[in-house]
């Protein structure tokens, strides 16, 4: 699905990622961990085309596509999904607007037509209903006044409706009591199938419990420093990152 | 054509797509001004004696005044006497049937969009066309008729309904009211009339489109609006200008009257040339609106304003009767180096009175856009209310955004509420619409859109669908 290679990338001038390499297959999750700062929403970003972050090294090949010289609209269009850390408000445009633009451009990228109202109502209404989200928030103007929690949960409301190839999920998990963390994990695992596939960046081990990673990768100083399995992230909630920054990255 | 011309056509016309000129043979008169001028602008209308009085009334008390200053505009002044004050298509066009209107004439409101022809109007709208100075169409007279509503030029109102005209002529906006408006009350040369009789709720929209052609013209429309007791009617207004290097001056006055339990609507789309790229050419548009509400009546003002290179406009509620309301929702939009200095004044003096103001203004490339807006409550006033919103948007670095809320109350049992936001179309906002697939102009479209809601939502709906298309238009690679 994606190949990174040697991902070099900066913001405000500093080098954040600093040679990363990942390989994602259809049907894998891949959970990526590490400490605040490590470069984890950056990479996020990167892979969705932000422009703030600048790319000076490296490639990456999205479904035989190189994915970096993409407009952000038109990796969206392939099929590219972010679940935002901090998801913009838009006043005055309602969600279920945006959604019905959303999908349609993305049909038009695809020369497939427009969804129609009613296929476009019952779609939302049943994705709304599996994240037990009121009908209140589908016509309220988008994250306008949503709680932290109900922005989350906007968010993989959105992931559900434009049905990505590739789901990158930045702490969804954060600021979600385990009620909202569990029904946000259900809306993941919907999503999921052997098409697709889906990064978790997270730095809690917590979300792994209801979200089973394939793959689990300790993002430190811009590098994956060591991959495993699901059981990766149950050694890092017990040890913590220090006994892998001391070994792993000083050797680098 | 030479496809060299097309290609140039190709290219103003997806900036101003109205800029083209009609070829038309015009009457018009010398430039300047003078008595004389607004003497045979009175007698090529027929005037009776006391409407020619008042003009050179007007015209005296204009001379002992001086231009204002205090808006936040800047602009070479005009200068009065190299403008034409009258100018008209050369076959005088007979205002009984479409049929003896000139072709080229109907040619042009079918290019604007504005068909004349009564059977391929949209329902229920009835149609003024205003070509130059004077009025070239009125349609669908018939069936206002027989509800009694007047719907026609002002200089055929002027003929036939002389008592109505001179009552309430000036009632509102006296020739006294300020530089403009004496200009105006002095050379106006057409613009629309209604009457709508007790109660009587008109039964289509009315609207007046405003089309300047000629050169070095300036426009002075006067547009009178009557609703007798419990009368409603729901008034639309369009313009369009050719693209010329030079400025030209629009300088109308509209009056509303309200009576006891009336309401009058009335919703503006101003989309004068506004300039080109760098500021050359361009309206001024200098313009007095003021409406009069009486008891229990109700007057609204919707205004969406993109075009003009100047614009100096307030459109006025004077809440005089007890539990009158007044309105007024506006957009206004600069880019390039346009200037808006608008906004509107809410005079409370019955008791009860209400009103609302919701301002949104969109300010691009280096243009500059101010709120201006007066809320006066009168010690006779007692529980009036107000609300104001008013909302900046910034499209770029180098464009301006303005508020001076002016509040002076008189009263204390009435409550003032003002509230002002200014926000910046942010990258962060743009990427996440990309990032579900929108690309950047729908992404910025979108916004905009959402920002203006609150005035999209009561504007009668096909000028809505048109304001929304308007905006896009002049905000077009205005971000990124
Ligand atoms: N827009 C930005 N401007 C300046 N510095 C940034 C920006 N985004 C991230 N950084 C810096 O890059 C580093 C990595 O940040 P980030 O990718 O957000 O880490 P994580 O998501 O792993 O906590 C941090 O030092 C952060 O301060
Ligand atoms: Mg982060």
């Amino acid at each position: 699905m994606i190949t990174i290679k040697n991902l070099h990338a900066k913001v405000a001038g500093n080098e954040i990622l600093k040679g990363l390499n990942l390989q994602v297959n259809a049907g894998e999750v891949h959970a990526i961990m590490g400490p605040n700062g490590s470069g984890k929403s950056t990479l996020a970003n990167v892979l969705a085309g932000n422009e703030a972050y600048e790319v000076t090294e490296g490639e990456v090949i999205f479904n035989g596509k190189n994915l970096l010289e993409l407009a952000p609209e038109e990796r969206a269009c392939e099929g590219i999904f972010l679940a935002f850390q901090y998801p913009v408000e838009i006043p005055g445009v309602t969600n279920s607007t945006f959604l019905k633009t959303a999908i349609d451009s993305i049909r038009k990228y695809r020369n497939e037509p427009e969804i129609s109202a009613k296929e476009f109502l019952a779609l939302i209404r049943e994705k709304a209903a599996l994240l037990d989200m009121d009908n209140k928030l589908i016509s309220r103007a988008v994250n306008e006044g949503f709680s932290g929690g109900e922005k989350k949960r906007n968010e993989i409301l959105q992931l559900l409706m434009l049905n990505p190839k590739l789901a990158i999920l930045d702490e969804t998990d954060s600021g979600l009591d385990i009620d909202a963390l569990k029904i946000v994990s259900k809306g993941v695992n919907h999503f999921r199938s052997p098409e697709n596939a889906t990064i978790v960046v997270t730095h809690y081990q917590r979300l792994l419990d209801y979200i089973v990673p394939d793959f689990v990768h300790v993002l430190y100083k811009g590098k994956i420093i060591k991959s495993g399995g699901k059981e990766l992230a149950l050694e890092l909630e017990e040890k913590g990152y220090d006994w892998l920054k001391t070994d792993e990255v000083e050797a680098v | 054509m030479s496809e060299e011309n097309k290609t140039i056509e190709n290219v103003t016309n997806s900036e101003y797509k109205w800029g083209f000129v009609t070829e038309i043979e015009e009457d018009a008169f010398p430039k300047g001004l003078n008595e004389d001028i607004i003497r045979k602008i009175s007698e090529i209308k027929q005037e009776p004696e006391w409407l020619l009085e008042w003009r050179l009334k007007a015209y005296k008390h204009w001379l002992t005044l001086k231009e204002p200053t205090w808006a936040k505009v800047k602009y070479e002044s005009p200068d009065f006497q190299d403008i034409r004050y009258f100018s008209a298509p050369k076959q005088k066009p007979k205002l009984n049937s479409l049929d003896e209107v000139d072709p080229e004439l109907l040619a042009t409101f079918e290019k604007l969009g504005i068909p004349l022809e009564e059977q391929k109007l949209l329902a229920n709208v009835a149609v003024d066309a205003v070509f130059d100075s004077v009025s070239v169409a009125t349609t669908f007279k018939e069936t206002l008729k027989e509800k009694g509503v007047i719907f026609s030029s002002i200089s055929e109102a002027v003929r036939e309904h002389p008592d109505l005209v001179k009552k309430y002529l000036g009632s509102v906006v006296p020739y006294t009211d300020n530089f403009y408006a004496a200009l105006n009350a002095a050379v106006f040369s057409d613009g629309s009339f209604v009457y709508i009789p007790k109660g009587v709720r008109c039964p289509m929209e009315l609207s007046t489109y405003f089309r300047i052609n000629a050169a070095e013209t300036g426009q002075f429309e006067r547009t009178l609006i009557v609703a007798d007791e419990g009368g409603y009617v729901s008034y639309l207004e369009g313009c369009t200008a050719p693209q010329r290097d030079e400025n030209q001056l629009h300088a109308a006055v509209v009056e509303l009257i309200a009576m006891d339990n009336a309401e009058i609507k009335y919703s503006t789309v101003q989309n004068w040339y506004p300039g080109d790229k760098d500021g050359k050419g361009g309206i001024y548009n200098f313009v007095t609106k003021r409406g009069l509400c009486e008891t229990n009546a109700k007057i609204s003002w919707t205004q969406v304003e993109t075009g003009s290179a100047v614009t100096w406009k307030y459109p006025s509620c004077v809440l005089k009767g007890d539990n009158s309301i007044g309105e007024f929702y506006s957009i206004a939009v600069t880019n390039n180096y346009q200037q808006a200095d608008t906004g509107t004044k809410m005079i409370h003096i019955g008791k009860n009175t209400r009103s609302t103001i919701v301002s949104k203004g969109i300010s691009a490339g280096f243009s500059d856009n101010s709120y201006r807006g007066l809320v006066k409550v009168h010690k006779s006033a007692e529980g009036a209310r107000n609300f104001s919103q008013c909302d900046s948007m910034l499209m770029s670095d180098k464009c301006g955004a303005h508020t001076f809320p002016y509040i002076e109350v008189d009263n204390n049992s009435s409550t003032v509420e003002h509230e002002a936001t200014t926000s910046k179309v942010s990258e962060d906002q743009i990427f996440y619409l990309n990032q579900r697939g929108i690309p950047t102009e729908d992404a910025v479209n979108m916004i905009v859109n959402g920002f203006c809601k609150e005035v999209f939502r009561v504007l009668p709906m096909e000028f809505a669908v048109e304001a929304q298309k308007l905006l896009e238009i002049s905000l077009e690679g205005s971000v990124g």
